[in-house]
């Protein structure tokens, strides 16, 4: 019998302690493996989003609200803009390319959202059936709106007034589907896309709503454009944010808190190997003569070494394969929630590079916490052991 | 088989050594040692088993110095040549009785031969715990599944310490007779052990040991 299938059957007949260690391992493994999976989600998708976005003009107010209005489409618009202004900053020379978005109502909370044709092609939004909006009233749905909502080539709606919820109706005018995006993994699969046209056309009751839109995404043609645009804006009520600035700031802000997790992490992990380290010290003195006994049947120390290593090893495998199973199942979990919560998809349960590094730190460690016992093992008195006859 | 020479041994602290009488057996010899506590016949049982290391004098076995290899070595030929049973049966617990005999015959060196070990237990009246825990044994059973580990892998040597000492006549006797019908079926020589005069009456060759100095 090999040592390593025996190793498997001492820990298995001691259920408990293995349990108790095993467990340990896999919240702290699960929480650092969900940490990582979670933050290249996050990085992934934060940058999927920004893509060539170098400004992005709006009402003045937070930038970072700004931001995650008009890029990420999860937080409130700061307000809206009069297009003959915005239109001053999308032709100056600095910039490359100027993509208007009017926010509109929605529908089951799915954002409609006007804008031109340039909006999807940044994001290499290819249509998928039907054909690209060009009148009033015609939208482009994402896939994930497709699938969420049923509509389909032909189905007509109505929208609901601003971004909360559906008691508000508008009745008059119905939307047109006349055409899907493929998935592009970017927000747009979230978003129902229309010719600014018609959200103006909806709120035309509201006087002095026409002609007005909510942000411009900008690419800039001359680095300048950073410092002067802000300058230009200074007496208006618009300003500009720069997108990379402030997720930067925002994943800082996350940061301290994702710091605290991760040290929670380090320390459950710790625990873990020292109940490593005292499960099997405490299992070679409830063993001693059952070790004592495998040498008089032809187990050199070295025999009795590898066992009480593998004994350990397989303790460390068991933890670290049931954290990384773990930290997917939270991954799952989660990104319902965020689903649900936010539209946004965080199903990547491929492994992560930081992972591999996790599990091997954690064998290395493992293995360090077990041969100190396995040490132990190798001195063990034979003749004393069995000539006290217990 | 087996020919002690000169065995001395002496603990550490302790003031004077314990001097041992020779020891000879050849394959399907039967031998018992008798001695009240004290006279250091699990200490003489230990130098033959090469579980300790004596003061002087030499082990061979097989033809072949056996006190002078080193400790991974004596390990690996005791396990081959020797069966020991020892006072208190003990076992790997996370193993059942039939993996018990498994695994002697795997250190041994043997192939793992499920019939043999079927059969072996059959003979000793213990078929039906093949696949039993270890701990589920009534202390008699433990001790014929120790006997069984003892000669599972055919050694040429069965040590058997105070094996009886614990047990009533009725299953004394079961259990020598258990040990010399195995050894003489593999031909093995068998060494016992033991301060239980009972077994005098019953083997024929018997040295006693007295309390040396």
């Amino acid at each position: 019998m090999k040592a390593a299938r025996l190793a498997r059957r001492n820990v298995l007949h001691r259920p408990l302690e293995t349990g108790l260690s095993v467990l340990l391992l896999a919240f702290g493994v699960g929480i650092i493996s969900l940490m990582l999976l979670m933050q290249r989600s996050l990085t992934e998708d934060l940058d999927r989003n920004i893509k060539d976005i170098d400004l992005v003009l709006g009402a003045k107010g937070s930038p970072l609200q700004l931001i995650l209005a008009n890029v990420y489409h999860v937080d409130v618009p700061t307000g809206n803009i009069p297009l003959a202004d915005a239109r001053k900053i999308m032709r100056h020379p600095y910039i490359e390319e100027a993509i208007p978005l009017a926010y509109g109502d929605n529908y089951e909370l799915f954002r409609i959202v006007g804008t031109e044709p340039s909006y999807p092609a940044h994001y290499n939004a290819e249509i998928a059936e039907g054909k690209m909006f060009e009148a009033a009233f015609e939208v482009v749905i994402g896939q994930e709106v497709a699938t969420a909502t049923g509509l389909t080539i032909g189905d007509t709606f109505y929208s609901a007034h601003g971004l909360t919820d559906g008691t508000d109706v508008h009745r008059d005018k119905a939307y047109t589907v006349v055409g899907t995006f493929d998935r592009t993994g970017a927000v747009i699969d979230q978003l129902i896309l229309t010719p600014i046209a018609s959200v103006w056309g909806v709120h035309e009751d509201v006087e002095d709503a026409d002609e007005e839109i909510t942000a411009v995404l900008l690419k800039k043609k001359n680095p300048l454009a950073i410092l002067t645009l802000p300058n230009l804006l200074r007496d208006t009520p618009m300003q500009v944010a720069l997108p990379a600035i402030e997720m930067n700031r925002l994943t800082q802000q996350f940061g301290i808190g994702l710091q605290t997790l991760r040290a929670v992490a380090l320390l459950i992990m710790g625990l873990s190997f020292i109940s490593v380290f005292i499960a099997l010290f405490a299992s070679l003195r409830d063993r001693r003569y059952e070790l004592a006994l495998l040498r008089t049947m032809g187990a050199p120390p070295r025999r009795l070494f590898a066992l009480v290593l593998f004994e350990g090893l397989w303790m460390t495998v068991a933890g670290i394969a049931a954290g990384l199973l773990l930290s997917r199942l939270g991954v799952m979990a989660l990104g319902e929630v965020l689903q649900d919560r936010f539209h946004y998809e965080v199903t990547q349960l491929m492994p992560v590079s930081g992972e591999f590094v996790l599990a091997a730190a954690a064998l290395l460690v493992g293995a360090v916490a077990a041969g100190i016992p396995a040490r132990s093992a190798l001195r063990i008195d034979i003749s004393n052991t069995l000539g006290q006859g217990r | 088989m087996l020919k002690t020479e000169g065995l001395r041994y002496q603990y550490a602290g302790a003031d004077t050594g314990l001097t041992f009488p020779d020891l000879h057996l050849n394959k399907g010899d039967e031998l018992l040692l008798l001695g009240a506590s004290g006279t250091g016949k699990t200490t003489l049982l230990h130098l033959v088993a090469g579980m300790r290391t004596p003061t002087a004098g030499s082990v061979t076995l097989a033809g072949a110095p056996f006190s002078a290899l080193n400790t991974a070595q004596r390990d690996q030929t005791r396990g081959k040549h020797m069966g020991i049973v020892f006072q208190t049966a003990h076992f790997v617990r996370s193993l059942t009785v039939g993996e018990n005999l498994a695994l002697a015959r795997s250190l041994a060196g043997c192939a793992p031969d499920a019939e043999v070990i079927k059969g072996l237990l059959q003979d000793l009246g213990l078929g039906h715990k093949l696949n039993a825990r270890v701990d589920a044994l009534s202390v008699g059973e433990q001790q014929r599944v120790s006997i069984a580990r003892a000669v599972v892998h055919g050694p040429g040597l069965i040590l058997a310490d105070e094996p009886t000492s614990a047990l009533d006549d009725a299953n004394t006797d079961a259990v020598l007779t258990l040990l010399r019908n195995q050894a003489k079926r593999t031909g093995a020589a068998l060494l016992v052990v033991t301060h239980d005069q009972r077994l005098k009456d019953r083997m024929s060759q018997h040295v006693e040991l007295n309390p040396t100095s």
